[in-house]
């Protein structure tokens, strides 16, 4: 059976506070013979910000895809927002545009005003008459997180947005990018290798494992903060076990008697 | 450019000072830069004048007869009297009409056809496999043909430069239009950019620089579509000076008269060249 995208159609309805952004319950997705998504259930809450952990061809671009509208599920229902933002791993800016026609690309009747409040958001105003080519690959990803906001999306999907770039670029937008969620507050799906990444940035971190997801780790925030590095070397060192990586056991577990992987309950 | 990189060893009398070749320096790009494109320029006119000059040395020294071949002293003289006795430009005037006219229709069937195809699934099955045939068929068979089909008068020239002008128009107009990246329209998607929209904002800029080349293309084969129409019993234009229909043997007559099919080809190429540096200034180099 082929489902198409339901679009939830309230997303601005008081109850929708409550209602989850997305969900997705019995998600199917095969390729030929090759079953990639198998039963897949996500809920992501409005405003909350998920990462997404899994191994090289485990699905999760398949997932965010679906999610996407760009492709479609087998089975299952998927119920997303209308508005929808994608930030792929290259920039893909449209290359004839100038900068601030591909940020506002698609939005009829928006100006450039609006372009240029989105485009200080991610310190690239004075780019705005450039062409994309004469721009960095830091620099392009920037607008390209610019063109994903200013649509002030309900959910908004990265997919490995970081990657090809230096591990200081890189900081400086995962920096960049958690300052930008919490102010435009969308739900937030971020497909990542990086377990570090996803620690850091996320509110409950996904592990895709044999073509299906559990209900994740909810990272307590107050914690991170405060014990720092322990704590997050735990729980790297749990999803690292999870995604089938080895590696040493945290040597001080004695002086975190509590287990700090909780399992979310939604 | 040659600098002299920093070394400290020097003092510690280790190795000697290295000196790096350097592609160009930072501060001499600039003109740098300027006096290779002046040296282009030089290099590019040299040729053809190295050539003139040949031709008249040939001529001088009497290797030839001039009867057969005049020098070009002779051929620009006859030019300047073509010119002054108003044949030429009348002549000039008339064939670029028609280069015009069958460049215009072919040009714009072509690129139709090419945004068709190239856009469309449908449009790529009725159309590509038929065209993809029709374009191993050299025009120059087809004069005879349209010579029936349009008898002996202006119609059978438009046709034939028509012809022969809409196929590098579509075969770059598709080609352009399907070398557009996929994750772009892909991203274009998510945006809901779709149908019309996408392709008159996104499609159909990515693809202008092969329109661009089908164009320049097209206008090559206009000029040459030209030749071979002004063959058929001609009363106008420069295919009356090259055809030499008094049978007068005015070699220099007819030279110039490919002179001027040359210079056309010259100018189309000018014109082109300046329609891309327009309407592609999003690809210039990025410095
Ligand atoms: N269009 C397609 N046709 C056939 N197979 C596909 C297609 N798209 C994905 N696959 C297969 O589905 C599997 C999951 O692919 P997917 O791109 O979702 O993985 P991923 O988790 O994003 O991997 P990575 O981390 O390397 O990006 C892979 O085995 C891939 O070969
Ligand atoms: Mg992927």
């Amino acid at each position: 059976m082929t489902t198409g995208i339901a679009t939830s159609e309230t997303v601005d309805a008081p109850e929708s506070r409550d209602r989850p952004a997305v969900r997705v319950s019995g998600g199917r997705r095969a390729f030929g013979d090759q079953i990639v998504l198998d039963d897949v259930d996500l809920s992501i809450a409005p405003g909350e910000f998920i990462a997404l952990l899994g191994a090289s061809g485990s699905g999760k671009t398949t997932l965010l895809r679906a999610l996407a509208g760009l492709d479609r599920l087998d089975a299952g229902t998927v119920t997303v927002p209308r508005e929808r933002s994608v930030v792929f791993q290259e920039p893909r800016l449209i290359p004839s545009r100038r900068v601030w026609r591909n940020v506002v690309l698609g939005l009829r009747g928006t100006g450039r005003e609006r372009a240029l409040e989105a485009l200080t958001e991610v310190g690239l105003a004075d780019h705005a008459q450039a062409w994309p080519r004469t721009l960095s690959g830091g620099e392009a990803q920037r607008v390209a997180l610019a063109r994903a906001l200013v649509r002030e999306p309900g959910l908004l999907l990265l997919d490995e947005p970081f990657a090809a770039l230096d591990a200081l670029t890189r900081l400086r937008m995962q920096e960049l990018v958690a300052a930008l969620c919490r102010r435009h507050n969308p739900a937030v799906l971020l497909v990542t290798h990086d377990v570090d990444e996803a620690i850091r940035l996320a509110d409950r971190v996904l592990v895709l494992r044999s073509k299906r997801l559990d209900s994740g780790v909810v990272i307590d925030k107050e914690r991170r903060a405060q014990t720092g590095d322990s704590y997050a070397t735990d729980l790297r060192y749990h999803f690292l076990n999870l995604l089938g990586v080895r590696g040493p056991q945290p040597t001080d577990r004695s002086a975190h008697p509590s287990d700090p992987v909780q399992e979310a309950h939604t | 450019m040659s600098i002299e990189a920093p070394v400290e060893t020097r003092q510690a009398g280790i190795a000697p000072p290295v000196t790096i070749d350097l592609p160009s320096a930072a501060h001499g790009s600039v003109s740098r830069a300027r006096s290779s494109r002046t040296l282009h320029r030089v290099l590019r006119t040299a040729g053809p004048i190295a050539l003139l000059g040949l031709w008249q040395l040939i001529c001088s020294v009497g290797l030839v007869d001039a009867g057969l071949l005049p020098s070009p002293w002779r051929v620009a003289d006859t030019i300047r009297e073509l010119t002054t006795d108003g044949t030429l430009l009348p002549a000039i005037g008339v064939s670029l009409r028609r280069a015009g006219v069958g460049l215009l229709f072919g040009a714009a069937i072509g690129i139709t056809l090419g945004l068709v195809a190239g856009l469309s699934r449908i449009g790529e099955e009725a159309l590509d496999s038929s065209l993809q045939m029709l374009r191993t068929i050299p025009f120059i068979a087809l004069v005879p043909l349209f010579v029936v089909w349009f008898g002996i008068g202006e119609e059978a020239k438009y046709a034939l430069i028509t012809a022969a002008c809409i196929f590098p128009a579509y075969l770059n107009t598709y080609a352009g239009v399907r070398g557009v990246d996929p994750k772009l329209i892909e991203a274009a998607r998510v945006f809901k950019v779709s149908g019309l929209a996408l392709a008159r904002e996104v499609i159909l800029p990515l693809a202008m620089p092969g329109i661009l080349v089908g164009i320049r293309f097209s206008m090559g084969v206009s000029v040459l579509a030209l030749v071979a129409a002004e063959q058929i019993n001609t009363q106008s234009g420069i295919g009356v000076l090259v055809l030499d229909l008094n049978g007068t043997l005015r070699t220099d007559i007819i030279i110039s008269g490919v002179v001027v099919y040359a210079f056309l080809g010259i100018v189309v190429d000018l014109v082109v060249r300046n329609l891309e540096r327009l309407l592609l200034r999003w690809k210039a180099s990025i410095v």
